[in-house]
């Protein structure tokens, strides 16, 4: 048994390095193929008045141009509410909406084509931010509240009391690989469609609505993906829906590939939020009651945008216990891409909100934040969220006190206070977060899984389930569960493309969720298989079905040892079926949403970071100097593949918080849409030193696949150390003053304005 | 026809200006290793190798195959990911990859592989005076966003340059017949150049095309007749003297790099700081200047220190300060049939006193929000003279004359510069854009003239000199 917990590499690591991992792009050309791209809406809300397409059909190499007004079903591509049409009808609702659909020769006649069409706009009144969809009172569902006790009592009773407030950006994917889809037509009216996708599924699904047919004539098909982060779970659909459209009208295979820019400017991203807080607390730190609002930019229509901002709502204690506590959520529409999923799916943001209050109240108090935030964690007697669900399994002190100890923190601190005062421009700050990452989709019925396995009578092994294959690993974790179950080596393990025709009614791959629901669901199904071969052979050789032991040397059935295919081979012989299905189906949770009140996660997942960083005060510049980290994955299926989940997703969260900047004109348009203008974190951005340890001792306290943990999320948010000690350094331009009211990303322009608002109070 | 070598066998194929090499690679190569990320230079997914024949030795360099044209792979041997290892033996750097999980996604690593194996190979901008540059400024052309970049910057330290037999390379290049593509020119000579533009006063140039790229790529521009000047040898030379530096037109950012940071270190790590390697090791200093764009980073520092440009049409040469060469927003003062062909930069005075600060939201590989340029001379403790220039802060690269006024004649001491920084407002209205606000641009040029002071008297002001506690 040592294909768990042992560091394989990547499963496509040898074609990644040669370039022969194909994505959809890089499919040979099917014979007839046409090229697409989309025509966008120039303006942010507008009536349509007249499109005049004659210029786009008579650009060299087009085909077909298509509207609204041919999707023969269902013309929408939203997943939860039918809000998102795929192609415009008489309105435009944000900048960049796609009106028509061009179909080309190829992909430059396509682009060229698209941009071709004479739109006649009658502006309407359109809304942008946060502020704007406030004043306006449009929201995309009614304000959520999650509470207990009394918390306007609490704050009347409480010692001392803060207000502030904290402006966070949202961010763009940068998924390396945009979306592309690729349709081909079928015989009898099917379709098969080729998506880099987090959720086949959805795609199928939606698909069929919108050409009219059942989910059975749809296949999807995704075998690996060039980066997705919750950008490819519900943004796919549109180019997939686009070329299945095409496929229909036309008969020929479709491709659209997004061009960065449209790219950009099309797809949704994190949710930008506006927090206040009104927080009491005693002369020590400790939190006693907190009113807290969360105002999240969702865009034009539903998209996920209720379970993002509950999931806000989730992590807005973090690690902490909060006595007397009220959140209210407000869900804001606006004249903007709508907002979706992103790596940690609305905690970041909630947890970045508590994180601010501990060092605003340690700032009030003057006591060091780090010795704030231990004061306020979850600790028997004070282990229940403000939804209800005891913290079982609280590993958050120990994790801090081994990371202070291991970084060096307390001498540390002393000698940036040392650096601060002998230094004019400079200025240092350093911080220590933890983070508390509830496991578990919130929408119950997305937390099961499917696998199938197949055993070949040579013995070969075959797998499949309905995770998706994004850079994160899963496929190989997943065949590591396999290969130990019959003590194969993983190379024996065929890893397949994940296809709904195979697995089908499956959940995105996202929440953290992917091995822990397709590895347990891939077990089971091995399991059974295992076990039908166990019994055949226990029977044959006349011993206990128990004494049947699959080992790395071969099956042993007592007295004899066989190799693995032989007894596969001799299984087929006997008839004895040699593939099966798995299912997985999260159990223990529950959720009553209107009460926002039950046990929505399975387990939680800590780490905790400490980061160093240097700021210049005169210019705003910032580097992070060092960064220590503990995370706990519990017991690693793949300690290799999870320590780069781990330092992957920390840089990504640095970027979100410091060089990642959304820039929209006033008109709506986004400016920043490319990388020449959107800057995600380079090589030299990575702290020089960088110190990345899984904990030891982690071990999940549930019966999770292995005891091991979720771990594709949770490290994002180890990133708001960094911007706590960006606060911290801040804070030393002014002694004395308080916290400065720093907003997210802190670009150099940011940092200085908070320096210049600290030093006027 | 244009004609390269690809492994080995010379490859001939029709390609004209409109054409990018990573179109030709995908899509007619049926080399799909190569990747697309972002059209424009930025990503690095689409990096490749080409190699010239550079005083007797085959120089390697990473390029973006994205905004490279294909008829500039006339001529050269073109390396893609299938040019390296094979399933059983990968080559180094691929294996070093592999050994520590330098890939998720995968996406980006074909991109990074060749960038490494460019390292490997001792490439133009890997190595540098003081030899092997530190792997970040090598990989800074290649965007990650899975790993975190570790794994990789391990990878890369596995992997130091190292010699290796070109022979086989440098034959082939020198036995390689010289093609031309459709609608375009790749003359030899600075003469020739001057007399084809005479003839075609409107035909575009090219040199690296690190812009000129992008013009087809996002804007769908024609280009129509294109002159590339990348081949004309007498515009790549660097003469070092007493006196300056004299950089030929189309001398590379990573060919002039190490002669400019010895001319002033501040030159140096701005060159650094200028896009990737892979632009780097394409884009030309004269092209930077030629094409006029407010936020052009050498353009600012060079006017500070008094650089000088010479344009030539026929044999009729001008020169002129190159502060005067910048007009209007978007208009040069070049005329018809005219090119840039020379940057004369003086050596200053070893007591001078001299900032280059580049502004960006990102370290490496970003577009200036403000690139302040100064350039002082202290005598007897009184500013003798002042050259001072900003980029991002107006319509074009622009000296700061109010703000110079206000320090020459002053005691060198902070009251003067105090004194002094109100007239900036007078030398710039800056505009408010994606890259900053203007309240932000005006409010931080003052403080880079504090910023020097401070400097100058010991003071710590650089964020990338700091070590951790």
């Amino acid at each position: 048994m040592t294909e768990v917990h042992t560091p394989h590499a990547h499963d496509s690591a040898r074609l990644h390095v040669m370039g022969a991992a194909a994505y959809i792009d890089d499919l040979p050309h099917p014979a007839g193929l046409l090229h697409l791209a989309f025509g966008l809406s120039a303006r942010a809300h507008a009536r349509v008045l007249a499109m005049d397409l004659s210029a786009v059909r008579a650009a060299p190499g087009v085909v077909g141009v298509y509207t609204a007004g041919d999707i023969p079903g269902d013309n929408n591509v939203g997943p939860l509410r039918h809000d998102e049409p795929l192609l415009a009808t008489s309105e435009v609702h944000f900048a960049g909406q796609p009106i028509f659909l061009v179909a080309a020769q190829s992909h430059d006649q396509a682009r060229r084509a698209a941009r071709l069409a004479k739109v006649d706009y009658e502006d309407l009144p359109a809304h942008l931010t946060v502020a704007q969809a406030l004043a306006a009172g449009d929201y995309i569902e009614p304000t959520q509240r999650m509470a207990r006790g009394d918390a306007d009592a609490a704050l009347a009773a409480s010692p001392r009391r803060l207000h502030g407030a904290l402006e966070i950006g949202g961010q763009e994917h940068f998924y390396l690989e945009g979306q592309i889809a690729q349709a081909m037509p079928m015989e009898d009216g099917q379709t098969h469609v080729w998506s880099s996708t987090q959720h086949p599924s959805e795609v199928q699904h939606l698909v069929a609505h919108l050409l009219g047919r059942p989910s059975a004539d749809v296949t999807v098909e995704a075998r690996r993906l060039g980066g997705g982060f919750g950008g490819k779970e519900t943004q796919a659909t549109a180019p997939a829906a686009a070329c299945a459209l095409v496929a229909m009208k036309t008969g020929r295979p479709a491709r659209l590939r997004y061009d960065r820019d449209d790219d950009m400017i099309l797809t949704g991203k994190r949710h930008d939020f506006t927090i206040r807080y009104d927080v009491g607390f005693d002369d020590k730190g400790v939190l006693t009651g907190l009113k807290l609002e969360l105002a999240s930019r969702c865009g034009i229509s539903m998209d996920l945008s209720p379970s993002i901002n509950d999931r806000a709502m989730f992590h807005a204690d973090n690690a902490y216990w909060l006595p007397a506590v009220e959140i209210l959520s407000h869900r804001l529409r606006t004249n903007t891409v709508s907002n979706t999923a992103f790596r940690g799916f609305g905690g970041p943001q909630g947890m970045i909100a508590i994180e601010r209050i501990m060092d605003d109240v340690a700032a009030a108090v003057g006591r060091d934040p780090l010795d704030v935030r231990r004061a306020n964690l979850y600790a028997p007697g004070r282990d229940i969220t403000p939804y209800g669900m005891r913290v079982a399994d609280n590993v958050a002190p120990q994790i801090m006190d081994e990371l202070s100890l291991s970084c060096d923190y307390a001498a540390r601190r002393a000698a940036v206070a040392a650096f601060n005062a002998s230094h004019r421009v400079l200025k240092k700050g350093i911080a220590l977060t933890p983070v508390k990452f509830g496991i578990s989709f919130t929408a119950q019925h997305l937390n099961q899984a499917g696998a199938l396995v197949l055993v070949y009578a040579d013995g070969s092994v075959q797998l499949n389930h309905g995770g998706i294959e994004m850079g994160q690993g899963l496929y190989t974790k997943v065949a590591q569960v396999v290969a130990d179950v019959f003590a194969l080596p993983l190379s024996r393990i065929r890893i397949t493309a994940t296809r709904t025709d195979k697995v089908p009614n499956t959940s995105a791959t996202a929440a953290s969720s992917g091995s822990d629901l397709n590895g347990m669901a891939a077990y089971y199904a091995a399991m059974e298989i295992r076990g039908r071969m166990a019994a055949w052979l226990a029977a044959q050789n006349g011993v206990a079905v128990e004494d049947v032991r699959f080992t790395p040397e071969g099956v042993v059935a007592g007295d004899t040892t066989m190799p693995f295919s032989a007894l596969a081979r001799m299984a087929y012989m006997a008839r004895v079926q040699l593939w099966a299905s798995g299912f997985y189906a999260t159990p223990e949770i529950h959720y009553d949403r209107a009460a926002h009140h039950g046990r929505p996660f399975y387990y939680f997942a800590y780490g905790a970071a400490c980061s160093e960083v240097v700021i210049d005060t005169l210019t705003g510049e910032h580097k992070v100097l060092r960064t220590d980290i503990l995370h706990d994955a519990g017991r690693s299926l793949n300690p290799a593949i999870d320590l780069g989940q781990v330092e992957g997703g920390f840089i990504q969260g640095m970027g979100w918080l410091t060089t990642e900047e959304l820039v929209f004109h006033p008109d709506g348009r986004l400016l920043s849409h490319a990388p020449s203008t959107y800057k995600i974190p380079t090589a030299s951005d990575r702290p020089a030193h960088m110190d990345i340890r899984l904990w030891e001792r982690g071990e999940n306290v549930e019966p999770t696949i292995h005891r091991s943990k979720a771990v594709g999320e949770p490290p994002f948010m180890l990133a708001i150390s960094v911007f706590s000690a960006l606060s911290e350094a801040v804070k030393a331009a002014a002694p004395g003053v308080g916290l400065p009211a720093l907003d997210a990303p802190a670009t150099p322009e940011r940092i200085l304005k908070a320096i210049a608002e600290l030093k006027a109070r | 026809m244009i004609r390269f070598l690809l492994d080995g066998q010379v490859t001939e194929i029709e390609a004209g200006a409109q054409e990018t090499a990573l179109h030709l690679i995908r899509e007619r190569l049926g080399r799909k290793g190569t990747k697309e990320g972002c059209g424009e230079g930025d990503c690095g997914a689409c990096t490749v190798l080409l190699g010239e024949i550079v005083e007797g030795t085959v120089q390697w360099r990473a390029v973006n195959s994205c905004i490279l044209f294909a008829p500039m792979l006339d001529g050269k041997a073109l390396v893609t990911v299938e040019s390296l290892g094979t399933p059983d033996r990968l080559c180094a750097v691929q294996g070093e990859m592999v050994a520590r999980h330098g890939s998720q996604c995968g996406f980006c690593t074909p991109g990074f592989i060749m960038s490494l194996e460019g390292r490997a190979r001792g490439g133009l901008g890997t190595v540098g005076q003081n030899g092997p540059r530190p792997v970040a400024d090598v990989l800074s052309g290649n965007l990650c966003r899975c790993t975190g970049y570790g794994p990789i910057l391990d990878s890369a330290a596995a992997c130091p340059p190292a010699l290796r037999d070109d022979g086989d390379v440098l034959a082939g290049l020198a036995a390689l017949p010289r093609g031309e593509g459709e609608n375009w020119h790749a003359p030899r000579s600075a003469d020739e150049l001057a007399a084809l533009l005479v003839d075609y006063p409107d035909a575009r140039l090219v040199a690296g095309a690190t812009d000129v790229g992008l013009w087809v790529t996002k804007q769908l521009r024609d280009l129509g007749r294109v002159i590339f000047i990348g081949d004309v040898a007498d515009l790549r030379g660097i003469e070092e003297s007493e006196a300056g530096v004299t950089l030929g037109a189309a001398v590379r950012y990573s060919e002039g790099w190490d002669v400019l940071a010895r001319l002033h270190p501040d030159l140096g790590e701005l060159v650094r700081r200028i896009a990737g390697t892979p632009v780097r090791n394409a884009g030309t200093i004269g092209g930077n200047i030629a094409n006029g764009s407010p936020i052009g980073d050498m353009p600012p520092a060079l006017i500070a220190l008094g650089a000088t440009l010479t344009l030539r049409r026929g044999d009729v040469r001008r020169e002129m300060a190159l502060e005067d060469y910048f007009l209007a927003y978007g208009k040069q003062d070049r005329r018809e049939g005219e090119f840039v062909e020379g940057i004369f930069i003086p050596r200053p005075a070893p007591d001078a006193v001299i900032a280059i600060t580049k502004l960006s939201k990102r370290f490496d590989s970003d577009i200036s929000a403000v690139l302040g340029a100064f350039h002082l001379s202290i005598e007897n403790g009184m500013i003798a003279r002042a050259r001072i220039a900003f980029g991002g802060m107006a319509a074009t690269p622009k000296r700061a004359h109010a703000t110079e006024e206000a320090l020459i004649g002053k005691p060198w001491e902070e009251a003067t510069i105090e004194a002094a920084i109100p007239a900036l407002a007078r030398d710039y209205q800056p505009l408010s854009d994606v890259r900053g606000s203007s309240a932000y641009r005006l409010a931080v040029a003052g403080n880079l003239l504090r910023r020097l002071w401070l400097a100058h008297n010991g003071e710590a002001v650089s964020v990338l000199e700091v070590g951790h506690d």
